[in-house]
Order: C-alpha cells, then sequence, then structure tokens
C-alpha cells in the first residue's frame, strides 16, 4: 500500500523515528528541569539524560563525551566552529581553506569573516565533484589556520577523502574542520581516523527532532580551543552559552544510538534502493545524467539531471513525491544551484536537475512509484521540448545564438 | 509553490502542441529564451497570405509550468486573429488570465516576445517570396 505523497527528500530532513519521540517525552512533562541545575534532582535528572545523549553521540563517531558541544543545529556549529577558530587563532594567522561546493552556513561565514579581515580560498572541485588534493596542499601557507571541508554534499552526496585531507591538515599543522550533516549516522565517521579536530552535525538529518545539533571539538592531539560566540552563563565548556535542550538533546542521543545500531543494514539497503532508482531511471530514459561521482557517494543520494527538461516543471508533473530540484524556479534566489554549477557541467544541466534521498521508511514500492512516475513526466514533457526535438534534427544547442534574458 | 488552477490545467492540458513546417512561407516562427536562463520558447504561426488571419498556431516549452502554461495560452490567443491584432497582444493578458505571481511574470514576457518573433519571421518571408516573379509571369 503505497501513502501519498511519497517522501524522498531525507537530505533536507528526515523524519522522526518514533523510538526518539518516546526518549525525548519525558523532558517534555515530569522531568523538565534545567541541566544546569545543581542543587536538587529536576536538574539532576535532567543532567543525567544529557550525559546519557553526550555518550551516544561521542559513541557513534569515535570520540569522547567531553569533546560533544551542543548546539541549535549545525548551521550554529559551522559559524561556531570558523568564528571560534578564526578569533581564537588569530595570532596565528589569518588564512581559511574551504571549497566551493561547501553549504552556505560555511560559505556565508567565510563570508562574514573576509570582512573581519580573514582571507578565504575557495577551492574548486573537479567535475566529479572531489577536491583535487594537490590543489589543497598548494593552498595551504604559514597563515592559513583551518581547513573546512564537508563530508558529503547535500545536493550531489559526493564523499569527500576526509582522511587524506586530515592527515594533510595535520602534518601542516593546521586545525581540519568538517560539515558532516548528510554523513554522521549514514556512513561509518571516526572523528579519529578521519583526523578530524572540528565536526558539525544535527540530530534532524538521522532521524531526531529539529532544533539541536553538536559541534564536535578535539580535546587533545591536538587540543582545540574556540573563541565563544555568544555570552552568558558559560555553559557546554564555556563554547556555547545557553540552557540546554534537553528533550532535543536527548531525542539526539537515541537518534544516535539508533544509527549506530542500524547503520551496516541501512547502508546496504538505501544503496540497493537507490541504485534500483537510478539503474530504472537510466535504463528507460536517454540523455540522462548523473551529478558527482558514484564512487565516492553517500548510499542514500542521487543527483541525476533529464536533459532538455525545466526541473521545476518536473516536479509539477511528480506532485505526489517530495523531492528537490536545482532549478533557478525552485529557488530563492532564481539562481540555478551553485553546486552543480561548480562541476562545470554548464547551466542547462543543473535546471534540470532533480534530488532523491532515500531514508529509513523508504520502502521499494515507493522506488518502483517514483521511476514509472518520473519516465512518463520526463517522456511527456520532452514531446513539450523544443530543445529535445532540435537535438533529435541534430541540431547542436552549443552551435545556437540564443537570446539570453 | 502553489499554482493556480488555470495554469496547472494548461500544464496537464497543454494546447495546441507541436511543430509547424519551418520552411513553409506562410509558416513564422519564434524562438527566444535560452538553455542556459532554464527557459526556451519556440511558437510558430500559420498565416492565410490572403486575409492575413493566423489559422493556427503551434508551441514547445523548455521551462516551468508558468512557462509552459503562458506559451499554451498564447497560442490559444493567437488563432484567429490577424497579425496586427496579434502583435497588440501584451503579457499583462497572460499575466492576469493564469493569475502569475510576481515570480512568474518573465514567463508571460517571453512568450510575448515568442509571439513577436514568430510574426517577424512571418514577414520577413513575405517580403522575399519564395518564387521568383519571372517564374511566376
Amino acid at each position: 500500500m503505497l501513502n501519498f505523497p511519497i517522501y524522498l527528500d531525507n537530505h533536507a530532513t528526515t523524519p522522526m523515528d518514533p523510538r526518539v519521540l518516546d526518549a525525548m517525552l519525558p523532558y517534555f512533562k515530569e522531568s523538565f528541569g534545567n541541566a544546569a541545575s545543581r542543587n536538587h534532582s529536576f536538574g539532576w535528572v535532567a543532567e543525567e539524560a544529557v550525559e546519557k545523549a553526550r555518550k551516544q553521540l561521542a559513541d557513534l563517531i569515535g570520540a569522547t563525551s567531553k569533546e560533544i558541544v551542543f548546539t541549535s543545529g549545525a548551521t550554529e556549529s559551522n559559524n561556531l566552529a570558523l568564528k571560534g577558530v578564526a578569533e581564537m587563532y588569530v595570532q596565528k594567522g589569518n588564512h581559511i581553506i574551504t571549497a566551493a561546493t561547501e553549504h552556505k552556513a560555511v560559505l556565508d561565514t567565510c563570508k562574514r569573516l573576509e570582512k573581519h579581515g580573514s582571507r578565504v580560498t575557495y577551492l574548486p572541485v573537479q567535475t566529479n565533484g572531489l577536491v583535487d588534493l594537490d590543489m589543497l596542499r598548494d593552498a595551504i601557507t604559514d597563515k592559513t589556520t583551518l581547513v573546512s571541508i564537508m563530508y558529503g554534499n547535500n545536493e550531489i552526496g559526493v564523499v569527500q577523502s576526509i582522511a587524506e585531507i586530515g592527515r594533510i591538515c595535520r602534518e601542516r599543522g593546521v586545525l581540519f574542520h568538517t560539515d558532516a550533516v548528510q554523513a554522521v549516522g549514514k556512513i561509518p565517521v571516526d572523528v579519529n581516523t578521519d583526523n578530524i579536530d572540528l565536526m558539525s552535525f544535527t540530530a534532524h538529518k538521522m532521524y531526531g527532532p529539529k532544533g539541536v545539533g553538536a559541534l564536535y571539538v578535539r580535546r587533545k592531539n591536538p587540543r582545540v580551543q574556540l573563541t565563544a560566540q555568544m555570552d552568558g552563563g558559560g555553559h557546554e565548556r564555556g563554547m556555547r552559552s545557553g540552557t540546554l535542550n534537553v528533550p532535543g538533546i536527548a531525542g539526539f542521543g537515541k537518534a544516535a544510538e539508533l544509527c549506530k545500531e542500524l547503520l551496516p543494514q541501512e547502508m546496504l539497503a538505501h544503496r540497493a534502493l537507490r541504485d534500483r532508482l537510478k539503474n530504472k531511471l537510466m535504463a528507460e530514459l536517454d540523455e540522462t545524467y548523473i551529478n558527482g561521482t558514484m564512487d565516492s557517494r553517500l548510499p542514500h543520494n542521487l543527483n541525476i539531471s533529464f536533459a532538455y527538461v525545466e526541473g521545476e516543471s518536473l516536479l509539477m508533473g511528480i506532485n505526489d513525491i517530495a523531492v528537490s530540484s536545482g532549478s533557478a524556479c525552485t529557488s530563492a534566489t532564481l539562481e540555478p544551484s551553485y553546486v552543480l554549477k561548480a562541476l562545470g557541467a554548464g547551466d542547462d544541466l543543473a535546471h534540470s536537475s532533480i534530488r532523491f534521498g532515500i531514508g529509513r521508511f523508504t520502502t521499494q514500492e515507493e522506488v518502483d512509484y517514483t521511476a514509472d512516475k518520473v519516465v512518463d513526466v520526463v517522456t511527456k514533457l520532452r514531446e513539450l521540448s523544443p530543445l529535445y526535438e532540435m537535438v533529435k534534427e541534430g541540431i547542436d544547442l552549443s552551435k545556437v545564438q540564443w537570446a539570453a534574458h | 509553490m502553489a499554482y493556480s488552477d488555470k495554469v496547472l490545467d494548461h500544464y496537464n492540458h497543454p494546447r495546441n502542441v507541436g511543430s509547424l513546417d519551418k520552411k513553409d512561407p506562410s509558416v513564422g516562427t519564434g524562438l527566444v529564451g535560452a538553455p542556459e536562463c532554464g527557459d526556451v520558447m519556440k511558437l510558430q504561426i500559420k498565416v492565410n497570405p490572403e486575409t492575413g488571419i493566423i489559422e493556427d498556431a503551434r508551441f514547445k516549452t523548455f521551462g516551468c509550468g508558468s512557462a509552459i502554461a503562458s506559451s499554451s495560452l498564447a497560442t490559444e490567443m493567437l488563432k484567429g486573429k490577424t497579425v496586427d491584432e496579434a502583435l497588440q497582444i501584451k503579457n499583462t493578458e497572460i499575466v492576469n488570465e493564469l493569475s502569475l505571481p510576481p515570480v512568474k511574470i518573465h514567463c508571460s514576457v517571453l512568450a510575448e516576445d515568442a509571439i513577436k518573433a514568430a510574426i517577424t519571421d512571418y514577414k520577413a518571408k513575405m517580403e522575399v517570396p519564395s518564387v521568383s516573379p519571372l517564374q511566376t509571369a
């Protein structure tokens, strides 16, 4: 039995696992205490919940409890990591290295830091979506304090060579931050084998609640220090003031525990469903292109361009399926996806792209329905497409004099 | 984004989809937009040279639902009009008819451009007779 609409937008957010909600409910009700209240049982119960969750998160990523700083989400974690390092290590240098395909929470934080005197290198990516490690090595100077490269990309799912990037940074004495929002809980992430110094992640991308995230901050080899970006009661070892979101944190912990337990089987299951979707689409439609490499990719991600069909019109035809597009018409800025543009594939393929994200609750039946529906709508829209007609007539679209508007 | 019922109707049941023979002297073809901008419209008219009345109109569009609806509606508006009447069609008529939101007004502008481009092409063909007068004499 199919239930509509079908949710295949698990990079945007994930539904909360019912077991996570159960873990949260007591802290909304009878156990409502402030985790910072030291002198009564309400506070102790809340603090116990927070410390349990801290351990659950640490266990998932190979860290220790004291290295977990709770935040409001990954945007805050990214802000805290970048601004906190830039401010703390300003005596050492003012240079930051990041990549063109990062999330806006990193890119716009870098833009802000540039206004305050930082120098930022935005590394381009190769056509497969991966950062060129030689280019990274060459970009590091004696003024570089931080490299920030995301683990798995939120649009194209490409997984960077994190352990290798971390190794390069460590050799050069530069701190390494990774935005691992899409990777934690989905693929094995270990801050030690991956040589990570700071890492942002968030509950709502791993079947937990919205409004709670974490920043991993390494405590030894090297000991990372941060300048707090919010003043207040000195919570979270002085790095992030503000009363802790106890129910959210309890849910985040439970979500991490479930991910750790389910990850091996979910990776296989998601990859199988993703590949089933990919193979059906590629078998039945010509002129269909995968964005980003398949060789190093999150198992639940598929980003595909259906040439000569505009993304928003495709979304309109599959309106009983929730996915997203890199088309300009679907973005707030009316610009096509900067991530796809960074691959150098051309704006036309960005306009034609759809991102599918498989999740814990996705069924094979849903994937099959989606594949059939997309094939039908793409076929219909290509009958309507002057570009598809021109290509079939043998016209080279790159040689046509278009009137850009 | 929520679409108006009329946009949905044109998207689900586009009118006058297809192509006319662009070599036919009575056919005018307009191709506007650019793939990298995310919309391209091809709009064609077939004119009765005796009466100047547009007897048929066809379109194909690469673009969002509102672009498809704008060009579909444009073909409906064109049929039965003279070429001179067709030149009077304004994008605002399309905006009103389809209840397009401000971010989609450029779709209606593109449809107006396509109409003008098709008429310009038709008129250019009329000025250069395809068969020389000597042969017809």
